[in-house]
């Protein structure tokens, strides 16, 4: 039988739009910058201590954020709370309001205790309500004796090591909402979530390298290239991994050749063409791990080995976005009939338009930065108190 | 000899745990509360009791392919009595036209509110058929399964509704639906789909498009009723339901199911 076009009349509208791209954009950099953190922290790879701390910033800024277009999204807003106040609890949503908070929690304590010091050094430094503010974000502790900062730096192991498995449920569930869903043959397929976190951590990664690059540059952070080449190393391991994720599910699909094969070959060979093949795996995943894999290969110095991560990077970061424009968006261009299709021209100044798009995106950068500053965060030549790392520190053993 | 370690711990940060401890209390407390929306269905159960045995039914729908005309008598019936935005559908006909080239022909213009006008198609028509859709009322629900804050809910009688008080417009829902019976009331940004006509079956009413369909293609009864036709037709005859293969368990069946239907 051959079908010709048909869409079910009510799939004439895309109900989850940018917005729902731009979620797992934001979640995913979250994890992948506290994975840096907890690499750290928790499993001592020292050669990541220059960008520890800052990345932990970094995951905050973006879950701080990561609401915003959720909520945007939603036909109710004001009924958000209803997702904690009367959740269903066999709904995959019904448990979001709990993880997310519990992780916004486990970091917002891991941030207090691994910056305390520096929150101290701005207060003693701030004057007049700035003062007030960070003295009561204290709790009124002002002590950086040895031993308050043994107990920081234990909190902190212990709170990375909570935070690990709440920010990997928290990532990898987005993938779980589209993964679980036996409507859409696009999105079922129980490696979505895996997908979506490992994608999460190149994204994660990839951004603060970016920004540990820049900020290296401008001295905020010591600069170090043993740093540089580890997350670089970390960013190949992840999207050598993503690859092998990505292609075991297409080869599923294809060699089992089901109804959903019928839907997700047209897919993919007519709607999503350009934007799968071309944008995503082509330019954002091939340049990218041709880059990170020429620089290990070629045994770069330092100079064009920063360039080349930088640009490898950049490239990183456009595949994890057309990575989630793909299945979000790509999974509502089928009609539920599998044999209709339709398009998708996100506007500039909707509700959920490009330009709301962008500005959520950019926005936890602005809370980054306006962080550091209140904070703040100086040259890494100040950095006297850094928390080291408990797990690799044995200089400061007690008699 | 190891020094015994001394942690000062001041007492601010201990009040700061104690405070935060008692806000989980708080949450935990207002997430066990009662909640509103029981309040709301046990007030509307209240409401109808006067209606006698009102919750003692089941309901089964059956759809006759063999019979539907393709009028789209049904289609407007919904749209008057449940006043649905227009372009979206509670209920909806199909016409499939399989011909000699070996191709599947579907459409549905405006869901066949104004029936069929002729289509080319290319070759000769082997068979052609209506097939009317609606929700299916599943047992095995996807849609109530995924609403975060149990907006979509399954009544006693086996009807799959949506409190559109509590609605918060995910589109969960709608994605989770195989059938594409619902949609986003584009007027409430909640979610909507076909009740059966719950105000008219909980007074006795056979829903509107059982009651304008002229060559009694739809069929509403109750399973629970020893003697009506859906439950002697289900017992009786050979019947299929949608996309059996994704295990939804619809109570809505079908007569006369070709193998081309989507
Ligand atoms: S047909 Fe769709 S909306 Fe109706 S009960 Fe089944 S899954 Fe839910
Ligand atoms: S749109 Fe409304 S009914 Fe549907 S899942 Fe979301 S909250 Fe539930």
């Amino acid at each position: 039988m051959i079908y010709t076009e048909f869409s079910f009349p009510n799939d004439s509208h895309i109900i989850w739009s940018l917005m729902i791209v731009t979620y797992p954009f934001i979640s995913g950099i979250m994890a992948g910058a506290f994975s840096i953190a907890a690499l750290y922290f928790v499993f001592g790879m020292e050669n990541l201590k220059p960008v520890s701390r800052f990345s932990l910033l970094v995951s905050f800024s973006f879950l701080v954020c990561a609401t915003l277009p959720l909520l945007n999204h939603l036909g109710h807003p004001e009924r958000a709370l209803n997702v904690i106040i009367m959740p269903n609890h066999r709904s995959a949503i019904g448990g979001f309001g709990y993880i997310y908070n519990i992780f916004l929690v486990i970091l917002a304590l891991t941030l207090w205790f691994s910056y305390r010091e520096d929150v101290i050094r701005a207060a003693e430094a701030a004057g007049g309500l700035k003062k007030k503010i960070l003295t009561f974000m204290l709790l009124w502790n002002l002590g950086k004796d040895d031993d308050t900062r043994d107990v920081d730096r234990r909190l902190v192991f212990i709170l990375t090591a909570i935070g690990i498995p709440s920010m990997a449920v928290l990532s990898g569930y987005v993938g779980f909402l589209f993964g679980s869903l036996k409507s859409n043959p696009w999105w079922s397929t129980p490696l979505m979530p895996f997908v979506f976190f490992v994608s999460g951590i190149m994204s994660g990664l990839a951004l603060v390298l970016l920004l540990y690059l820049y900020l290296g540059w401008y001295g905020y952070l010591e600069k170090s290239y043993k740093c540089l080449r580890t997350l670089s190393a970390l960013l190949w391991f992840s999207t050598a991994l993503y690859i092998i994720l990505e292609g075991v599910e297409l080869l599923y699909f294809y060699y089992e050749s089901s109804d959903a094969w019928f839907v997700i070959s047209t897919l993919l060979l007519t709607k999503l063409k350009y934007s799968f093949f071309v944008l995503q795996l082509g330019i954002g995943l091939g340049v990218a791990f041709i880059l990170l894999s020429a620089m290990f290969a070629l045994k770069l110095e330092e100079p064009s080995f920063a360039k080349m991560a930088a640009v490898a990077s950049i490239y990183i970061l456009f595949e994890v976005w057309m990575m989630r424009w793909n299945i979000v968006i790509g999974g509502q261009l089928f009609s539920k009939s599998y044999v209709g299709f339709r398009d998708f021209h996100p506007g500039w100044m909707e509700k959920e338009g490009i330009l709301v798009a962008i500005i959520f995106t950019v926005l936890p950068l602005v809370v980054l930065f306006m962080v550091t500053r209140f904070l703040g965060v100086r040259p890494s030549g100040d950095e006297s108190a850094q928390i080291d790392n408990p797990g690799v520190n044995t200089d400061e053993e007690l008699p | 000899m190891k020094k015994k370690r001394v942690v000062k711990r001041p007492k601010s940060r201990r009040e700061f745990l104690k405070y935060a401890a008692s806000g989980m209390a708080g949450m935990l407390i207002v997430t066990l509360m009662p909640k509103p929306s029981w309040a709301q269905r046990i007030h509307q159960i209240e409401e109808m009791k006067h209606v006698p045995d009102w919750m003692d039914h089941y309901y089964a729908y059956v759809v006759d392919t063999t019979k539907c005309i393709g009028c789209g008598a049904c289609v407007r019936a919904c749209k008057r009595e449940n006043n649905t935005p227009d372009g979206y559908f509670r209920t909806w006909v199909e016409r499939y036209q399989i011909t000699d080239t070996g191709h599947v022909y579907i459409d549905s213009p405006n869901g066949g509110h104004e029936s069929f006008p002729p289509k080319d198609v290319e070759g000769n028509v082997l068979k052609g058929f209506f097939v009317p859709k609606l929700c299916n009322h599943c047992r095995n629900t996807p849609c109530t399964q995924v609403c975060p804050v149990n907006a979509s809910y399954e009544t006693p009688q086996g009807v799959v509704l949506v409190d559109k008080e509590i609605c918060i417009g995910c589109g969960y829902c709608v994605q989770a639906c195989p059938y594409d019976t619902r949609y986003i009331d584009p007027r409430t940004h909640t979610a909507d789909k076909c009740t059966w006509c719950y105000h008219r079956i909980t007074k006795g009413l056979a829903p509107a498009c059982v009651t304008v369909c002229p060559t009694k293609a739809r069929i509403f009864g109750d399973l629970k009723e020893k003697k009506s036709e859906v439950r002697e037709i289900i017992e009786s005859q050979r019947v299929m339901v949608l996309k059996p293969e994704l295990n939804t368990e619809p109570y809505c069946f079908y007569i006369g199911l070709d193998r081309a239907v989507r």
